[in-house]
């Protein structure tokens, strides 16, 4: 008994070294692809959410060992939660502002939602698969997330009665933009998608609505590889 | 390879007078079963995973059957001794393991992509690679103990064995017709089992009833095990993330040789497929029914009676851009799938439409099962269905028509990540867009449609084929019959049967600014008017186009990062987009993001490379060297490796020459026999009853001490034949490609006959030169053979994916003229070749 809690408090300090260690990789990353990126760092407060998110608390027990690795790892139902890097790209790209209301298809772990919690006033976010909809509402709840609003749905209408949004990112693999979510963004919105596999993101898109409505999209080509041995350096 | 002389002088046993015959009905029974699964296993790894690994399979079966050799050659003497058990214990092994070994190898979750992070993907894959040659190690102990311990009557086990392989690798192809996959693995599995019944009533086992019981109830026990089974589809294949989805189901499956079609209907979320929907887009699609082809590959079948409003997505797409260049008369489809290609075509009022699907089954599941729901779409006035394949169709319509589509293919996830990098497509070659060009009515287009990947490669690659395709036609100004627009998801590509008029270039203008669509080329086309909406680093397409009809051409394709070069027959391989010598640039700039210029489905093929040498140097010739190095009389080492070394260069050449030709001629018939599975099915079918044939001839040869003249006769033969159809197989393929699908098995089978018998004389002409000079070193000749086809039926597909067929088939020519040299060496010591010169015949 007495280990046992020894070893969870350890285990704190460990995932916060593990935590600090992945947002220096990220910055590292970011420089490194700044040329695909078009930008060389990040905005400083999106990675201080991403130091601030316990990540291991949103993967499967048996990843935890993994969990701040700069990889994407499964987290069950054929999906995944996404590499540390892309979500900190996708956060910076969506520009928050701490007034914003952003709405997040596909919740899958909780994740994103919850670094966007650390950054903007309101979390809307939106799952179809319900056995993960249901653990992921309730780990952003336990995990005082009470800036995210969850449920579980068909997410290609978007959630009307919060609209408009400042920002909205799809990580529900879709065909094409909804157009739904498109009218249910504000003009000077983003919307961020990333586009390919579970496994490996090819791209990621930007979509922005001017002033006048227009759109105009973005195809940003970060792709970070994966790492062969998960280190950071 | 069957056939093996055994010379070894072990005296045998007495044998009991009713043992004396081979037993022929078990042998060809336990041959068809072996040779039903090799060919089923590539049909099930379709649609467990991303490819039908026909390399793999044929190397891992090559794998069991020389791991075989080395075994019996090492065991012989225990196993006779127990003949008849023995040979019944491996024919119920085999039955077991047919089934058991597949079911345990398809929980293995392999996952290419995580090839990179995760290393126990290597070993995962190592690991079903092992699993699956276990069954074929079976086969082949009971085939070769039959052969060992039969010599004296060796022809007629020889036919059996020769006879049931062909019929079972056939025989897969009705099975597949009438069965599920898993439960034509059951029924391979029990077929496998009755071979043992027949095998203990033929040699009169002792406790007959008690292997019957064992035989009959294992049987039984496989087909429970096999309803109960499922196939375990990779969790990242379409099909298993759209089941994800609360609410959709699988209504129903058919199977046949062309696939397993899976229907998913969602009563709660609509599926909205509409690949590459423009952003200005106001609905959504009707509702849709999926339809998935081995788990891939999806195509939706469209609710035919909605509102009007739901039919408006189909003008939204980036392929709804001919419509509005003209008004076409006839559409032809190539590849209709549900009909979307149909339903737009009908949407825009297309009076006459020919949709050209080759799954009969998916055909009928739009007309009959789902016929009320799609509004009978092909059976509507004007709608002409055709149930052949594209290019077969092609070739035998004298029509024009106004516009030809070629619908997106495939999935955007597993075209971007590479995983289709192995598989040939006769859809996207030179050969291909020009026949396809010459079904055009004058200034009419030819569309084809494909996924945006960043870096751009497919879209560019369509386009550097086209061009090419233009410039064979005798155009000398290819760009001014080229139109490319592109959103961010999907681009389509124009090609007219005439110059693109300033109408045409303002239509489309209209047409792409009014969907946020971005212009790539057209003649005359601006800098400005480029990367506007959908915008890129830079504008990567409208940059590459004019490279590629420019003078800088060929230094553009020297430098691309991907490999550009049009895909012909000769090398299908649309999708294979690697250069080797990226790959150390993308190692070098692995910290800044290199990967997405890897190609996943290449380096699986690459990594079983690998394994299969290994495993074959491993399981087949260290054994011997290890084993045998106790038991062979002592004998003075540099005698011993002159020889080792010529067997060494004829065996090894001779081993790879033969899969070389064979892999050759699997890939090049895909585009006779218009699929993979029938390919694979026929040409092995040949060339093991074929060949088997000219190895019986060889004894003729034997016995008149022909050896070095019988092989060079064989080697003159297969180089003149396959020189030949290098030249002749294309024209001949036309000319065929529209012939009923009987017709065409038959011509194939006519094609490899000359072929596959001369292949058959060179191994079991120098195995007897052996077995006179040299009989303890047969067994190494056998390893190195197998090693070398184990090997080879991998690198052939790697080399013919980079150097294209001819290449692959001239490089066997050389092996066989290495072969023929090195014959008359073969057995001699080196003291012997000095002593008579050269021939030592």
């Amino acid at each position: 008994m007495c280990t046992c809690s020894l070893v969870l408090a350890t285990d704190t300090q460990d995932y916060a070294k593990q935590r600090s260690a992945l947002i220096d990789g990220i910055t590292n990353d970011v420089r490194a692809t700044a040329f695909y990126l078009g930008r060389e760092r990040l905005d400083p407060r999106v990675l201080e959410a991403l130091g601030q998110v316990p990540r291991h608390e949103f993967v499967p027990w048996l990843e935890r060992q993994r969990a701040y690795r700069n990889q994407p790892l499964p987290i069950g139902h054929g999906q995944t939660i996404s590499q540390p890097y892309i979500v900190a790209i996708m956060t910076d790209l969506l520009d928050p502002e701490p007034g914003h209301r952003v709405l997040e298809v596909g919740t899958g772990s909780g994740y994103q939602a919850a670094v966007l919690a650390e950054l903007v006033k309101q979390v809307y976010s939106i799952e179809i698969i319900e056995p993960l909809a249901r653990a992921a509402g309730k780990r952003l709840q336990a995990l005082g997330y009470d800036s995210v609003t969850t449920r579980i749905g068909d997410g290609y209408y978007g959630w009307p009665e919060h609209a408009p949004f400042d920002g909205i990112v799809v990580t529900a693999a879709a065909s094409h933009v909804p157009p739904p979510l498109l009218a249910q963004l504000k003009p000077g919105g983003r919307m961020v998608i990333p586009v390919g596999s579970p496994f490996l993101t090819q791209q990621l898109v930007l979509i922005k609505k001017n002033k006048d409505g227009a759109l105009i999209t973005r195809q940003l080509l970060p792709v970070r590889f994966v790492p062969l041995t998960g280190e950071q350096n | 390879m069957s056939g093996v002389l055994k010379a070894d002088k072990t005296r045998m046993k007495q044998i009991p007078a009713e043992q004396q015959r081979p037993p022929l009905f078990a042998i060809a029974l336990l041959s068809a079963s072996a040779l039903a699964y090799e060919v089923l296993l590539m049909r099930l790894f379709s649609i467990v995973q991303w490819h039908h690994f026909a390399y793999m399979v044929i190397s891992l079966a090559l794998l069991g059957y020389g791991a075989s050799g080395t075994f019996l050659s090492l065991a012989q003497k225990w196993l006779l001794s127990r003949f008849s058990t023995a040979f019944c214990t491996n024919l119920g092994l085999f039955g077991i393991t047919s089934v058991g070994c597949y079911l345990l190898a398809q929980q293995v979750p392999f996952n290419p992509e995580t090839v990179l992070w995760d290393l126990r993907e290597p070993l995962r894959l190592l690991f079903m690679y092992l699993l699956l040659a276990v069954p074929f190690f079976f086969a082949a102990n009971a085939i070769g103990l039959v052969f060992i311990r039969f010599r004296m009557q060796i022809a007629p086990a020889y036919a059996a064995d020769l006879l049931g392989a062909g019929l079972g690798s056939l025989c897969v192809i009705v099975l597949l017709l009438v069965a599920l996959p898993l439960s034509a693995l059951g029924t391979i599995g029990a077929l496998g089992l009755s071979s043992l019944l027949v095998a203990v009533w033929q040699l009169h086992l002792a406790r007959r009833a008690l292997w019957n019981i064992v035989a009959i109830s294992t049987a039984l026990v496989l087909m429970l095990v096999v309803q109960q089974a499922e196939l375990e589809l990779s969790p990242y294949k379409s099909l298993s993330q759209t089941l994800r989805i609360d609410g959709t189901d699988i209504i129903t499956e058919a199977s046949s040789p062309l696939g397993l079609l899976t229907v998913v209907e969602s009563a709660t979320i609509p599926l909205r497929h509409a690949p590459g929907l423009s952003l200005m887009a106001q609905h959504e699609p009707p509702e849709q029914v999926a339809v998935f082809t081995d788990g891939a590959g999806m195509t939706v079948i469209n609710d035919g009676k909605a509102a009007p409003a739901a039919y408006g997505y189909l003008d939204q797409l980036t392929w709804a851009l001919p419509y509005h260049l003209f008004t076409p008369q006839q559409v032809l489809v190539l590849g209709a799938g549900g009909g979307t290609e149909v339903l737009q075509a009908r949407q825009h009022g297309v009076p006459e439409v020919h949709a050209v699907e080759l799954n009969p089954q998916l055909i009928e599941l739009v007309r009959e099962r789902y016929g009320d729901f799609s509004a009978q779409l092909y059976d509507q006035p004007g709608v002409h269905v055709h149930t052949v394949e594209a290019r077969g169709f092609v070739a035998s319509s004298e029509a024009r028509y106004d516009l030809i589509q070629l619908p997106l293919l495939d999935s955007f996830a597993t075209s971007s990540a590479g995983l289709y990098a192995l598989n040939e497509s006769y859809l996207y070659t030179v050969e291909a867009l020009s026949t396809f060009l010459e079904q055009l009515t004058p200034n009419g287009y030819l569309t084809i449609s494909r996924w945006i990947n960043l870096p751009p490669r497919d879209t560019l690659k369509l386009f550097i084929t086209a061009v090419t395709a233009l410039e064979q036609a005798g155009i000398s100004d290819p760009g001014s019959h080229l139109i490319l627009i592109r959103g961010w998801q999907t681009s389509t590509l124009l090609i007219k049967n005439g110059v693109v008029t300033a109408d045409d270039v303002e239509a489309v203008r209209q047409f792409a600014t009014a969907r946020a669509f971005d212009v790539g080329w057209f003649p005359g086309i601006r800098a400005e008017e480029t990367n506007r909406y959908n915008l890129l680093n830079e504008a990567h397409f409208y940059n590459a186009a004019r490279a590629l009809l420019g003078p800088q051409r060929t230094q553009f394709l020297e430098q691309y990062k991907f490999n550009l070069t049009p895909a012909s027959d000769d090398a299908p391989y649309f999708f294979q987009f690697f250069k080797w010598r990226t790959l150390l640039e993308i190692l070098e700039l692995r910290s800044r993001g290199g990967m997405p210029l890897l190609e996943w489905g290449y380096l699986v093929l690459v990594a079983t490379l690998l394994q299969a040498v290994v495993a074959s140097v491993v399981l087949i010739l260290l054994p011997l060297i290890v084993l045998r190095r106790r038991t062979i009389k002592q004998r003075p080492t540099q005698q011993d490796a002159f020889r080792k070394r010529n067997i060494l260069l004829y065996f090894t050449a001779i081993g790879l020459a033969f899969l070389f030709i064979e892999m050759a001629f699997i890939q090049r018939f895909i585009l006779l026999l218009h699929h993979p599975l029938y390919a694979t099915a026929v040409v092995l079918t040949g060339f093991l009853v074929f060949a088997g044939l000219g190895s019986a001839f060889a004894r003729r040869l034997t016995q008149a001490n022909q050896h070095s003249r019988g092989v060079w006769l064989a080697v003159l033969g297969i180089v003149s034949v396959s020189l030949l159809y290098l030249f002749t197989l294309g024209p001949l393929f036309e000319q065929l490609m529209a012939w009923p699908i009987w017709a065409r098995i038959v011509a194939t089978l006519v094609l490899i006959m000359p072929l596959a018998f001369s292949m058959g004389l060179p191994f079991p002409l120098a195995l007897d030169r052996l077995g006179h000079d040299a009989p303890e070193l047969i067994p190494w000749a056998w390893g190195v053979n197998g090693c070398a086809s184990v090997i080879s039926a991998v690198l052939a597909t790697l080399l013919a994916i980079h150097f294209g067929f001819s290449t692959v088939i001239l490089t066997a020519l050389v092996f066989y003229l290495l072969a023929a040299i090195s014959l008359p060496h073969v057995g001699m010591t080196k003291a012997e070749g000095l002593l008579t010169g050269n021939d030592g015949e």
